[in-house]
């Protein structure tokens, strides 16, 4: 029997926080091995574990896969995260990967020069309200179900959370306009759930309060510099 | 019985060429309808097609998908062209994931300015001798057999394989020490597929040239 899945990644958010989230969702207990100095990294990419030299790399299962998207498929495929046949598997891939360029732009956000954060946040706002949460307000509003495919869980809803929270987090009141995106964060924050006693779809997980608690800090900047400098060539 | 599959894109390689590799490795013969105007491209975009406003996008089995991932995932889990099981799909999104991040820079490579090029052709000459290239020598070396997982075609061999072209284009000597990439190309391109898809006359879209460039910015600037 496999032991816990191992994280190698740097003590921050950056390209491994999806993994976490995913893995956190699936109610999947997890070990971390932090990249913490020059020596950790160099080691590390000349061990032969990482195939292009690049983190996340998650062992699992007798692997070390590398790769974001490669890395979440496997836990989405394994936990039941994908949907239950090839065409709502394409209707959660296409709305990770809107979810993804979005999200991206949040994950580098943290390490632009000031002058350029405000052009750059003033893109985050705009791509949000206007291309991304219209977007997926729409499919949730086509449907009425609870989730975003198929009426169950998947890595779509899991993966869209984090992005509302990300986006907030830049952003606060960025999902005020959007009554079902906000119908599915874990929290069930809005006042109208309240008063109506409905629950959020997450609600009924031990995981979901527990999720936003253990999540890692934002990764502000003094922190991101100085470890840039730790493992700048 | 659904029709063809019908491709939305510029008349150019960009994001749709993979697609077109993949449905032509497949055997699936498929339509294009190309957005040459600034009308069309409104149009488009107007008419709620595009979930993000975006292309790729391809008209298949009733749906309108968007995001070039979603879309070669699909056309490869219909096509058989994804691995036996979810351990054998997990290194094929691997090796195709990095096939993307080096097939990114070749993409992106026409649209630079001229003294940008030079800079960013070293860097793809770079990446693909000393990372890219030998992890995917590796995974061949280490079981000897014709494709890259599970002995059988993938996605995986037919999108590394155009890669493999793409980066020749711009550095002709890219493969040489590489015998079972090399390997690994002529096999693929002999497939009876594939081998059309290289014939001229075929869907495949010509190297994205200065004057294409140039034509695109002034209609879609």
């Amino acid at each position: 029997m496999a032991g816990k899945p191992k994280l190698h990644y740097f003590n921050g958010r950056g390209r491994m926080e999806s993994i976490r989230w995913l893995l956190a969702a699936a109610g999947v207990e997890f070990e971390e091995k932090f990249i913490e100095t020059r020596e950790d990294w160099d080691r590390i990419r000349k061990d032969g574990s990482l195939m292009y030299q690049q983190v996340p790399m998650v062992e699992i299962d007798g692997m070390k896969l590398v790769q974001t998207r490669a890395i979440i498929n496997y836990i989405a495929n394994k936990h039941n995260l994908y949907g239950k046949d090839m065409k709502e598997r394409a209707l959660i891939d296409m709305y990770v990967e809107g979810v993804a360029d979005l999200n991206e732009m949040t994950i580098v956000f943290p390490v632009h020069p000031p002058g350029v954060k405000e052009t750059k946040l003033s893109e985050i706002k705009d791509k949000a309200k206007n291309r991304y949460f219209p977007a997926f307000e729409k499919v949730l509003k086509s449907h009425g179900q609870d989730y975003l495919v198929g009426n169950k869980l998947s890595k779509a809803d899991i993966l869209l959370v984090e992005l509302l929270y990300n986006v907030e987090e830049l952003n606060p009141g960025a999902t005020a306009s959007f009554p079902l995106l906000q119908a599915l964060k874990p929290e069930g924050i809005t006042d109208r759930e309240v008063q109506e006693g409905a629950s959020s779809p997450f609600s009924s997980w031990a995981v979901g309060l527990h999720l936003i608690k253990s999540r890692t800090l934002p990764t502000d900047i003094v922190n991101c510099s100085s470890k840039i400098q730790i493992l700048s060539r």
